[in-house]
């Protein structure tokens, strides 16, 4: 029996040990949901491509739906030069959804809820982003941290300012994602634990607000995703357009 | 002071972001609404800009939960 409301997010072996020059890269129930939802991703973009009706079944519907969405989304916050980057914000928008989505069935393991699961794709994110603006700009990247407009007294600290929110842009990607997926399922399962321990008469209250907060909690997957792409677009604008 | 009630305490003085959470989303909504009224042919568009407000928000109030966790759980 799990009592502890932690226990949803201990990452366990399945099958056997793999240990390559000290480094333990056992398949875990981790990689598992991350396989899930990968190949749930391939499945409905797969099928809903298959064929292209002109009146679409709904699986296509879905996929055009998701489509849409994302390239809306670039142009509107990173504007025409960042289509070439639909793909990967494509595929990273339709990987945390699923994640998360995957992580409210019951008994599943939600992948997002571990930090570093989550700062490893900030931090690719964040890199990748620097190295583009250093391509397209060269060195005049780093007018990025002199905003124009600025007294001469104030430039000093506020360029310290900039450079310190620049690079603190990973860590607050990642924590955003990962503290709401783990707050989230552990006070599910806070409240499932109420259900118990009031029994058949009082633990009807804790129920009606579990099943509330699972709402609630749905509306959180989607929005995290839907958060965690439009930043990534965000910093890709910065990089593509310096306005400065 | 013993060593696990300093935890404790910490653990419980992190959970205080939540209040400036708490501020922030009651002031992202208010706004809303109140522009909303003002001018309900604008209301839609600016649906999806009141749910990243929301996220945003609500992820500093979720920074001082990571806060008590490492406090207790790291240290």
């Amino acid at each position: 029996m799990a009592t502890n409301p932690m226990q949803q997010f201990s990452v366990h072996r399945i099958g056997p040990e793999i240990q390559i020059a000290g480094v333990d890269i056992s398949f875990t129930n981790a990689s598992l949901f991350m396989v899930i939802s990968s190949l749930a991703i391939c499945f409905i973009l797969f099928f809903g491509s298959r064929e292209k009706s002109l009146i679409p079944s709904k699986i296509q519907l879905i996929t055009e739906m998701f489509y849409n969405f994302i390239a809306k989304m670039i142009s509107d916050t990173a504007g025409s030069k960042a289509k070439p980057y639909f793909p990967f914000i494509f595929s990273l928008f339709m990987f945390v959804l699923f994640c998360n989505m995957i992580g409210m069935l019951p008994y599943s393991f939600t992948v997002t809820s571990h930090i570093i699961v989550t700062l490893i794709l900030s931090l690719f994110i964040f890199i990748a982003i620097t190295i583009i603006g250093f391509i397209k700009h060269g060195f005049g990247y780093l007018k990025l941290f002199v905003p124009s407009g600025v007294p001469a007294l104030l430039l000093p600290l506020i360029t310290i300012i900039e450079i310190i929110s620049y690079l603190s842009r990973p860590v607050s990607l990642s924590v955003r994602l990962f503290a709401n997926m783990m707050a989230g399922h552990t006070m599910l399962k806070v409240f499932g634990g109420f259900v118990i321990s009031l029994g058949m008469l009082g633990g009807w209250l804790p129920l009606s607000f579990s099943v509330a907060l699972t709402g609630l909690e749905i509306l959180v997957a989607f929005l995290q995703a839907y958060v965690f792409a439009i930043l990534t677009c965000i910093y890709l604008n910065d990089a593509l357009n310096l306005h400065h | 002071m013993e060593l696990e009630a300093a935890k404790m305490i910490g653990a419980g003085l992190a959970s205080i972001a939540l209040a400036g959470a708490g501020v922030g989303i009651g002031i992202i909504f208010g706004n809303y609404l109140s522009g909303a009224m003002r001018n309900p042919s604008a209301a839609q568009k600016q649906f999806p800009n009141l749910l990243l407000g929301f996220a945003l928000a609500e992820a500093t109030g979720l920074f001082g939960l990571v806060i008590a966790l490492i406090i207790l759980f790291a240290f």
